[in-house]
């Protein structure tokens, strides 16, 4: 696996979009993404993720600010900018009628690169592609319809490559193939960011990760350090015999009790050497409650990113 | 230049055109040849002669002049409408790729099938009619230029058409009227003085009147207006165009 460098292959400098209608999709945004690293931005529905990976690719025109991908600024150098990025859109929008192998070296031809056939068959079979190139796309499945839109993003060896939601609506089986298969486009040295709802899919792959919320990048941060800083553990303790409250000499400890009474739960951060747990269980011990079963939980990313979310909202 | 992405985009439109080879070619040249039919030979053959010229003879610029306007017009309307339509449009807006070089590509796609479907229709009136090309390079000349324009018209409006019936808006309402009011089976001379002052403002007039002078050498306006009348249209049609690339016109957000 190759380490992500800190060098920022895509710089977005406070970067604005408000649209005609008087939306501010973005607002100020700042961002920096470094050359080989998996970054997964996440946010719900309208927080400006496509927005932002539009106005990089070309497709909106940003309000206010600047974005360089590899130094090339993607308005005055746009020819240089672009011919580093591919782009698989969120919406299945494909030629209906070309067959998949036209449809793929369209796209090296569009993005200024001479023909190669034998790129576009390597393309082709990473994605499973290869026994469907004679297909016209209208005639592949939802799945194949997919890879075809990332054969095309691939066509002419992009540095950078966006995936905004790739995984929606797709199986197991393909979800789990193109996961490799960025994990593969890492390791050949390419820049992948990608949205997505599905938070496993970022704690599965992502390097970093980068939260919006109202067109705001909220948070960006190493996806282990955010898991380590932000996430918290729990024991859970299954009683021998229910309590009808917390024993006040237990109060001054994070503890829950289910509504049953059959179970204590103790929260604690997973940061610093001292989380209390030792002390808590002397405790316990002395107030004469026995546990015949014990269990510990962590935070996952989804509970960390609806927290941050929820938090502004 | 990304020649590359010029060569790509235009091969893409020319497969479009063999791949949908009935409605691209075929169709016009069968209604074309029922012009011929009705007009040339039965109609044609009980009408004097227009300035020397045999009727059926007579309407052949203007046969094409009708096709390559119309064609011209729909090819490059529908060849930029469907990407927008379909979505892949993001594709075209995310390339590395100029206005003019996109530009150039769809709107040479779109000339080149109207000039082959010109020069078809042209073939099909040879077996009609008796045909003579008196200024063949003023010709070819009138033909390119008419085919570019009207493509770069038909580009204007397939990214101002925001549905498809708004594709068939102008051609139909617009350019077929002018083009059977712009003298393609008449004289404007035959004209009452007044309708033939009216028909001086129709564009199409001088289109047809330059192009018929080509084959015939007889006009209704001087072939040196025509030029300037069918050059005039061009550029008011690329400035159009770069205005829509400079703002984002219905292309970008």
């Amino acid at each position: 696996m190759i380490r992500a460098t800190t060098r920022p292959i895509l710089k977005v400098t406070n970067l604005s979009k408000v649209y005609a209608s008087g939306f501010q999709a973005l607002k100020g945004v700042n961002l920096d993404i470094h050359e080989g690293e998996i970054f997964a931005l996440l946010g719900p529905n309208g927080a400006g993720k496509t927005t932002l990976i539009s106005i990089v690719c070309g497709i909106v025109t940003l309000s206010t600010g600047s974005v360089t991908v590899d130094g090339h600024d993607i308005a005055r150098d746009y020819r240089a900018a672009r011919s580093l990025i591919g782009l698989v859109p969120q919406e299945l929008t494909t030629d209906a009628f070309e067959s998949v192998w036209r449809t793929v070296s369209f796209s090296r031809g569009l993005f200024g690169r001479s023909p190669s056939p034998a790129h576009i068959e390597k393309v082709l079979k990473d994605l499973s592609l290869w026994d469907k190139r004679d297909n016209k796309i209208i005639t592949l499945s939802g799945g194949m319809k997919r890879r075809v839109l990332i054969a095309k993003a691939l066509a002419h060896e992009p540095r950078v490559l966006f995936l905004d939601e790739p995984t929606a609506g797709v199986d197991v089986d393909l979800r789990r193939d193109m996961w490799q298969l960025v994990r593969d486009l890492r390791a050949s040295g390419v820049t992948v960011i990608l949205t997505t709802h599905y938070i496993n899919e970022a704690e599965e792959m992502a390097d970093r990760v980068g939260v919006m919320r109202k067109g705001e990048i909220i948070l960006v941060k190493d996806k282990v350090e955010l898991m380590r800083d932000l996430g918290k553990k729990q024991l859970w303790l299954q009683l021998q015999k229910p309590l009808g409250e917390i024993p006040a000499a237990l109060s001054m400890y994070p503890l829950a009790l289910s509504g049953d009474g059959t179970c204590l739960t103790y929260t604690y951060d997973t940061q610093g050497g001292r989380v209390g747990i030792m002390d808590f269980l002397k405790r316990l011990g002395e107030t004469g409650i026995d546990f015949r079963d014990v269990r510990t939980t962590e935070s996952s990313l989804e509970e960390i990113f609806v927290e941050l979310v929820k938090g502004g909202a | 230049m990304n020649l590359y992405a010029v060569r790509a985009i235009y091969a893409f439109e020319m497969a479009r055109t063999w791949r949908t080879l009935m409605q691209s070619i075929v169709a016009p040249v069968i209604s074309t040849s029922l012009y011929f039919i009705v007009f040339g030979s039965a109609i044609g053959s009980r009408m004097p002669t227009v300035g020397g010229v045999s009727y059926g003879a007579f309407i052949v610029p203007g046969l094409i002049m009708l096709s390559l306007l119309t064609q011209s017009i729909s090819n490059a309307a529908f060849g930029i409408y469907f990407p927008k339509f379909a979505g892949t449009i993001y594709e075209l807006l995310s390339a590395p790729v100029s206005t003019m070089e996109i530009v150039v590509s769809y709107v040479g796609a779109a000339a080149t099938k109207s000039i082959i479907l010109g020069v078809i229709i042209l073939a099909t009136a040879a077996f009609f009619v008796p045909l003579r090309v008196e200024h063949p390079a003023w010709m070819l000349g009138f033909l390119l230029l008419t085919a570019a324009t009207f493509s770069l018209i038909g580009f204007i409006i397939g990214i101002w058409a925001d549905g498809f019936e708004k594709l068939q808006v102008v051609p139909l309402l617009i350019v077929t009227p002018l083009t059977f009011l712009g003298g393609s089976f008449y004289s404007i001379d035959m004209l009452p003085p007044f309708w033939r002052t009216v028909a001086l403002f129709n564009p199409v007039v001088y289109l047809i009147s330059g192009f018929r002078w080509s084959f015939y050498g007889s006009a209704d306006v001087a072939v040196g207006i025509s030029l300037g009348v069918t050059l005039g249209f061009l550029l008011a049609s690329i400035m159009i165009v770069a205005w829509i690339f400079k703002t984002g016109y219905r292309l970008k957000a």
